[in-house]
């Protein structure tokens, strides 16, 4: 590295064993388990671990085992969702030039209707921006008794006639596939018919799978085979890079993408943050691809590196260290001297008012206490910059992870495929003669794959305290249960479970929607957190809830 | 530049396509009216996303938590039927949950599927998985019949379908059913009062209020203490006579228990405004000895005397409407009586006789002047192409008129479901003269902050 580099002080507590001071964890453990009968009882005490970390003599990590991604018992109420939510919502929501049709009555589509704060920034008026507008097929009995298809196919019409988009997406509900209507059918139809439209399908109706997460796969499956490649010249950029599993809540992306202009790296795609058709068909193009979201997206960093062979990193750009850790892993990457010192530059220029805000806050927040039970990443992610203001992550799980997500990816050729994910189509990826090109990099490449550099991902559980809670797929029960015995100073959930926190006087941060603020992302996101956590944990609402007289 | 940029004012005729619904769909309104029934669980039979889509659409409104548990069907279920999820779901729920009822409404996933809830539930029983005293009720809620307001309506009729018995001849004088539709928990708590003053006492069936609003106390009660119980819905079918408010969503209900229970009813429009309320409360007195109190009299009077004072600033002023159309027909009422102009009415919610309602209350001739289309294609896409044709001077319905109203300008009242950017519609009630009042107010503080902000310097004025 040719460039001084500037510090980056690890503010992160030391790992503490979990403690409240009336119960032990395992204990606790129990408790939360207690009412249930015994079948979901015996399922639910292998979601539930104390992370019992042995350290090997050479510094390898065994961590326990847990069980993720399977069915959530009925009756139970959960923070799940369903495939469609996490394909409609979570990855084709933040698209803003696809025109969403979800074909099926009017309740799926109205429910994805904004809710999840895609943000985007058109540059001019003549560009297309459909994420305002919610499109459906509205069916009613009659399109469920005879069928859906004639339906479907005069609404993409009509899309078409109304709108001129670039692409046309359709979502299977879940009677659609019950009825067996052929989505993929009719959009190869009408994308022969309109030409110039890109029309193509997912069969994400919701039952498919355990959770959000089957979607996701689905989604990235299909942007993968109708899109990502599409584009045959190669774009401008020395340095070109993709940006996985970010999806612009409160502007998040937008941080970034200024970030990365700053540094000279050029952003092909994001997936799918402020994204659109254009970003995904030239993605191929990048020569590094970053992975920020592990659950969501891992397939299509893993897909694309076969067909097209730029390699990928895990990146984390929540939390300032985080970020200045994964800016400095991109320009070890390509190695390139005025891309490190540009690097290098931006943190110089960040850092100082991370400090600053960090001092500021510190004193009232060291030593706090948090519980982070949401998505599939940003459970683990956020717990960076928890720590960066002193708070201990005493408890945390995922909503719609897997395995590989808290144990790390070298427990993916021990994961047993069930059921209901072998329902969720595996493509198959074979190398593109024509547009493969092996790692294009300064870098010793052979000497970066012999350390953990690409297709790392350590999971949540290496990073989290000794004996901290790990909880699969939390019932609202046991986050209940939780809260009480364990009175942490803030719980992170989604908007189902915020308000049942709120009542307990336990602050709850949505960390999906982030309460409708942010963006917490690269430095100056992290700062925005730093204040927003200050602001929750110590709001002066708590010291009322009791009236004088009680 | 625009947010909806792709909507131009000329109108092309669909079919097939729905852009920005002005309803949505079942199973939310069966989840909504049950959660007003005290120690109840709503389930949704069905997949997990629904039942996570309503909780979240439910809080978001509410701000409150919307607790209700699932089937949770995976594939299997949807080929094999969501039985044993049931089965299995309701064992958990009374170890887990432990509430008094159960009501499970189903989706189109289980409707499709054609899985039979009371033979289920039979089934459950049998194998004695529901505790002595608990019960389980249900409601057909396929999501592609209807709208929300329709599965609202069933799941209230459920009310009555399983729990009001009819234990003697005679009815119990002074105690009457109140039916309040869907409205917020602080119009349930204003009709209610209203009954109170009026001397009654009332059964009121579903009600959110303390369900829906709960205060923050430290402590969380997974069952608030509102909500009707089921002891008063079995008391339901010895009442005097019933009143449905809004006959979309408590018509239904109304109706089966006048078939079971031979009880009177009258459905009437929704008391928002001056003119519903005064329906309200005249029939009310059919159950007191025609006594209104000099209170109420008063409340009125004060709506009035607003309404008077303020009439410059109503008078043919346009508006758009769009929404549920109980609360439509009513609304358009009010602003009729404020000599203001309805111009848009919009449903997405089906069913005619919400036509021929709309016209009575526009009158033959001025509903000719007016846009007012329901079902299909009856979105807020068309009603922003109408208004792109020709202006009005206010928006009134949910929060997914923002977008219209920043675009083109035009201020928007908040009111109906769902409001996820305001607070305050759980709190204040538009019910009842009060609520009109708080109408008025609102009405008003759009157009005076409009004018304030228009208006050249030399005409800026201090009082209005």
């Amino acid at each position: 590295m040719s460039t001084d580099r500037i510090n980056t002080p690890d503010l992160k507590t030391p790992s503490e064993p979990f403690e409240v001071t009336t119960m032990t964890a395992e204990q606790i453990k129990d408790e939360l388990t207690r009412q249930y009968p015994s079948k979901v009882k015996r399922k639910r005490d292998k979601q539930i671990l104390l992370n019992e970390k042995i350290e090997e003599a050479d510094g390898t990590l065994t961590l326990p085992v847990i069980n993720a991604n399977t069915r959530t018992s009925p009756g139970i109420i959960t923070q799940r969702g369903c495939s469609y939510a996490g394909c409609k919502g979570v990855i084709m929501g933040p698209t803003r030039d696809i025109v969403n049709i979800t074909h099926g009555p009017i309740g799926c589509g109205f429910y994805s209707w904004l809710t999840r704060r895609n943000q985007t920034k058109p540059p001019t008026d003549e560009h297309d921006n459909f994420m305002p507008y919610s499109f459906s097929t509205d069916m009613h009995d009659e399109n469920i008794i005879f069928g859906g298809e004639k339906k479907l196919k005069a609404a993409i019409q009509e899309a078409y006639d109304l709108f001129h988009p670039k692409a046309i997406a359709v979502f299977a509900t879940c009677p659609v596939g019950l009825i067996g209507d052929d989505v993929h059918q009719v959009c190869r139809e009408m994308k022969r018919e309109l030409s110039d439209c890109n029309v193509f399908a997912f069969s994400c109706e919701g039952y498919k799978g355990v959770s959000q997460s089957a979607g996701h796969h689905i989604a990235n499956n299909g942007v993968f085979q109708h899109m990502v490649g599409n584009q045959k010249t190669e774009p401008e950029g020395k340095f070109k890079i993709n940006l996985l599993g970010e999806y612009n809540i409160g502007g998040d992306a937008f941080v970034l993408e200024d970030m990365f202009e700053r540094c000279g790296i050029t952003l092909l795609s994001t997936f799918s943050g402020n994204s659109t058709v254009e970003q995904f068909e030239q993605s191929h193009w990048a020569q590094l691809n970053c992975v920020m979201c592990h659950r969501s997206i891992n397939y299509v960093a893993d897909m694309i590196e076969k067909k097209y062979g730029a390699p990928w990193i895990k990146v984390n750009f929540i939390g300032a260290k985080a970020t200045a850790k994964s800016l400095r892993k991109i320009a070890e990457f390509f190695d390139d001297a005025e891309l490190t010192a540009r690097v290098e530059k931006v943190i110089e220029e960040e850092y100082p008012a991370v400090r600053k805000a960090q001092e500021e806050i510190l004193p009232r927040t060291e030593g706090k206490r948090a519980m982070l039970f949401v998505g599939g990443s940003r459970a683990h992610s956020y717990q960076e910059l928890f720590a960066e203001i002193g708070m201990k992550t005493i408890a945390a799980g995922y909503e719609f992870a897997h395995r590989d997500d808290y144990e790390g990816r070298k427990v993916l050729p021990d994961i047993k495929i069930d059921a209901d994910s072998r329902n969720i189509e595996e493509l198959s990826v074979e190398k593109d003669e024509e547009h493969f090109r092996e790692p294009q990099t300064n870098a010793d490449i052979e000497e970066l794959k012999k350390g953990d550099f690409f297709q790392n991902y350590q999971g949540m559980m290496a990073d989290m305290g000794e004996k901290a809670m790990i909880i699969d797929d939390v019932s609202h029960h046991e986050a209940e249960k939780l809260i009480e015995m364990c009175q942490p100073d803030i719980f992170c959930a989604g908007i189902k479970e915020k308000y049942a926190v709120q009542k307990l006087g336990v602050p709850c941060k949505q960390l999906h929607s982030y309460d409708y603020g942010g963006p917490y992302a690269g430095f100056q996101g992290a700062i925005q957190f730093y204040q927003d956590i200050d602001r929750m944990v110590n709001s002066k609402v708590k010291d009322m809830i009791k009236a004088p007289w009680e | 530049m625009a947010l909806l940029r792709h909507t131009t004012d000329d109108v092309i005729e669909r079919q097939a396509l729905t852009v920005n619904p002005a309803k949505t769909c079942q199973p939310i309104g069966a989840m909504y009216a049950a959660l007003g029934i005290h120690r109840c669980l709503p389930h949704s039979h069905g997949s997990q996303g629904c039942c996570s889509y309503h909780r979240s659409t439910l809080s978001r409104h509410y701000k409150e938590p919307a607790m209700a548990a699932t089937s949770s069907f995976t594939e299997g279920s949807s080929v094999f039927g969501g039985q044993a999820n049931l089965l299995q779901a309701i064992n958990t729920i009374f170890s887990v949950y432990d509430p008094d009822v159960i009501a499970v409404h189903t989706t189109c996933l289980s409707e499709t599927i054609g899985d039979d809830i009371p033979q289920i539930a039979e089934t459950a029983n049998n194998k004695g998985l529901i505790p002595e005293g608990k019960k389980i009720i249900h409601a057909n809620t396929p999501s592609y019949v209807g709208a929300h307001t329709t599965g609202f309506a069933n799941m209230t009729k459920a009310m009555v379908d399983y729990f009001a018995t009819s234990t003697t001849e005679e009815k119990v004088e002074g105690q009457i059913n109140l039916i309040p539709g869907w409205v917020e928990p602080a119009d349930m708590r204003e009709m209610k009062r209203i009954v109170k003053m009026m001397g009654l006492e009332g059964i009121t069936f579903p009600d959110t209020s303390d369900v829906l609003d709960a205060p923050l106390r430290a402590e969380y009660k997974m069952y608030p203490d509102g909500g009707t119980t089921v002891e008063q819905l079995a008391a339901t079918g010895d009442s005097s006579g019933t009143i449905a408010l809004g006959p979309v969503c408590s018509g239904p209900a109304a109706e089966a228990l006048k078939a079971k229970c031979q009880v009177p009813e009258d459905t009437l429009p929704l008391p928002i405004g001056l003119r519903a309320t005064d329906i309200f409360v005249q029939h009310l007195r059919k159950y007191n000895g025609g006594e209104v109190p000099e209170a109420i009299t008063a409340e009125r009077g004060r709506l009035v005397d607003m309404v008077s004072d303020m009439s410059q600033y109503f008078y043919g002023k346009t508006v758009a409407l769009w929404g549920d159309p109980d609360q439509l027909v009513s609304l358009t009422q009010f602003l009729v009586d404020l000599d203001m102009r309805p111009k848009y009415i919009i449903t997405g919610t089906p069913g005619k006789v919400f036509l021929r309602r709309i016209a009575e209350v526009l009158g033959e001739e001025d509903v000719k002047k007016v846009v007012v289309k329901q079902g299909p294609q009856a979105d807020m896409f068309y009603m922003h192409q109408l208004i792109k044709r020709e202006k009005v001077d206010l928006l009134i319905g949910n929060t997914y008129g923002k977008y219209i109203s920043r675009d083109e300008d035009i201020p928007l009242i908040r009111h109906g479901f769902p409001i996820i950017d305001r607070v305050g519609h759980q709190y204040f009630p538009t019910c009842g003269y009060r609520g009109a009042i708080r109408l008025c107010e609102k009405i008003l503080d759009a157009f005076l902050d409009r004018q304030d902000r228009d208006s050249p310097e030399e005409s800026f004025e201090l009082t209005m």
